[in-house]
């Protein structure tokens, strides 16, 4: 009853955030009509054809009219052709998305299993050797900046142990040693800020009574850990793993440019080194869906796991 | 006041770290052997005397310019513009943040929803999107980081705001009849300098990562200007052969933003102990 309820509201508040990102994202790329010329037909074009073209295109129509005809076409799947590949944009973008959804998928997987993991042991017995060591850990793979990190390790186990492969471009087929690099990188940037979050939960949660009280009943540590607190302990983590999404989608940017990875990363940064217009705003719209939606994901998970909140007192 | 600081081993490392970069920042001229942007002799290896006995500590690039003037120049580069960005982005922040936090009602709901508008982009894809329309210039970066780090604090501001507005001496000063200006910078703001210290340090690493990120993607302030993640993005052509080309400025970037995480992470410490003893 509850959930319904909640989740209308969020569905609401996510459509009302695409609509204003929409808005935002035609504004800034398609408001000067001649920019959109030049940038479709290049910067050898004449005057006379970029007139022709805006006219021809239905570019010297109101501003407004424009926006809507083309919310309305890329709500259809019609996104345009991309002005550099020569291709329709939805064609492009779709598998890309994919090859990077795995990419992503086995950063989540380094992040979820290092992370946690690190932060619960961190948090068992806050002050110790094991608690200092994870923390700085932590604090140094999350400041280094991923490019840099990609350097570093590609450093160590490219050019110096000579194990394992210096580009993931994937030629001959899906290819595992290539991803272990990239997902290495992207995960050891992001499982440190889940670490230290995880690491706060489970302290906090060590501290209650009831963890006193089992632990005077006599319960073993590994007992108390795993029977009693890492069900409370992981809630806000495992919240906090959704919300790291726009974070990771940043890396993957960089990491497939560092690594020649063909997704959805180099796709947008080739649209933009190229100036790419209907390409670069199909991408945004893309980044800016999957940001949303694993809010909502993120929302959902929380209440489901912490059955004490009422979904709607936190919205 | 500032003695329980000094005593905490993460602010010392961190602290002296950020500390050494804004030296050798403000000291380039004098640092750097020579101009990061002349021509000397390409492809140097470090430690190698020149071919006229000259010493390139960090080896020179593909364009013969010498690495280690680069890096100290870089530095100054970095410190300016991640300072500008990260002050820009705080005036615009606290300046929306305050309004809304005291304000309430529309003004908040219209504020807030458009902060969390521009937060639903990943950062990186509102940056592509920001330089692609204004182009990549010094000026523009500045304004595309600020664009994107102003929502963020414009929330820590708002909440604390919320909760500052709520105490009593505030409900003194608006009694006394106190202007809402005056109230705002001289009864609320002085009281949200403490977690902001700790963000601001945060979040001057992160536009150094950012600017470093764009430079990397060959989006960044145009060449030849010595900038580290430039330098990183030209280098990597030949960092097979030439691993000094990308190594020294990952190592120099990495410092910095440790530098500064740590300090976050050690006046974070010192402020919650504090509030615990208050």
């Amino acid at each position: 009853m509850f959930l319904g309820m909640f989740l209308l509201r969020k569905v609401a508040i996510a459509l009302a955030t695409m609509l204003a990102v929409s808005f935002l994202i035609f504004l800034a790329l398609e408001v000067n009509v001649e920019d959109v010329a030049v940038k479709v037909l290049g910067q050898y074009s004449t005057v006379e054809q970029r007139a022709a073209w805006l006219a021809q295109n239905g570019y010297n129509d109101p501003f407004l009219l424009r926006y809507v005809r083309w919310l309305g076409q890329f709500v259809a799947g019609d996104w345009g052709m991309s002005t550099f590949f020569r291709a329709p944009v939805v064609d492009m973008v779709l598998p890309r998305l994919a090859a990077s959804a795995i990419l992503a998928g086995g950063a989540l997987l380094v992040i979820v299993i290092f992370g946690l993991g690190l932060g619960v042991l961190a948090g068992m017995r806050p002050g110790s050797l094991l608690d200092r060591m994870i923390s700085v850990f932590s604090v140094v793979t999350t400041s280094i900046p991923d490019f840099a990190s990609a350097v570093f390790l590609s450093g160590i186990f490219v050019f110096w142990l000579g194990l394992l492969p210096g580009a993931s471009t994937m030629i001959s087929g899906l290819s595992l040693a290539e991803l272990v690099l990239p997902v290495s990188v992207l995960g050891l940037y992001s499982m440190g800020y889940l670490a230290r979050v995880t690491r706060a939960s489970m302290v906090d949660v060590m501290g209650t009574h009831y963890i006193r009280t089992a632990r005077l009943k006599g319960a073993s540590m590994g007992r108390i850990v795993l029977r009693h607190a890492l069900r409370n302990a992981l809630i806000t983590p495992v919240t906090v793993i959704m919300l790291q999404l726009p974070w990771l989608l940043s890396g993957v940017i960089v990491i497939e440019v560092f690594y020649a990875y063909k997704g959805f990363g180099t796709l947008l940064y080739d649209a933009a080194l190229n100036q790419d217009i209907y390409l670069i705003e199909a991408c945004a719209m893309i980044s800016v869906l999957v940001v949303v939606l694993s809010q909502i994901l993120s929302d959902l998970l929380y209440g489901w796991l912490n059955p004490r909140i009422t979904l709607g007192a936190r919205a | 006041m500032f003695v329980p600081y000094l005593k905490k081993p993460l602010v010392l490392i961190g602290g002296g770290l950020a500390l050494g970069w804004l030296l050798v920042a403000i000291f380039a001229p004098l640092i750097a052997p020579y101009d990061p942007l002349q021509t000397l002799q390409p492809l140097a290896k470090p430690m190698v005397a020149g071919a006229k006995g000259e010493l390139f500590l960090f080896g020179t690039d593909m364009l013969g310019r010498d690495i280690f003037s680069r890096l100290v120049w870089g530095a100054r580069t970095v410190v300016i513009y991640s300072t500008l960005a990260t002050l820009t982005a705080y005036a615009f922040g606290l300046l929306f943040g305050l309004i809304a936090g005291y304000a309430g009602g529309r003004t908040d709901a219209v504020l807030s929803f458009l902060a969390n508008v521009v937060l639903s982009f990943p950062v990186l894809v509102l940056y592509i999107v920001i330089i692609v329309v204004i182009g990549a210039s010094p000026v523009n970066i500045v304004i595309a980081v600020t664009f994107s780090s102003a929502p963020a604090i414009y929330r820590i501001v708002r909440g604390i705001t919320i909760d500052v507005a709520s105490r009593d001496f505030v409900k003194a000063a608006v009694t006394q009849g106190e202007s809402t200006l005056r109230i705002l910078f001289v009864d609320i703001l002085p009281n949200t300098t403490g977690p902001l210290a700790v963000d601001f340090c945060l979040r001057l690493g992160y536009t150094a990562i950012t600017i470093g990120t764009l430079g990397f993607l060959g989006l960044g302030l145009p060449p030849p200007t010595p900038d580290w993640g430039g330098m990183v993005n030209e280098g990597r052509a030949m960092a097979i052969a030439f691993p000094h080309l990308v190594i020294f400025p990952c190592i120099a970037i990495s410092s910095l933003t440790l530098g500064l995480s740590l300090l976050a992470d050690g006046l974070r410490e010192v402020n919650d102990a504090k509030e615990r003893h208050a």
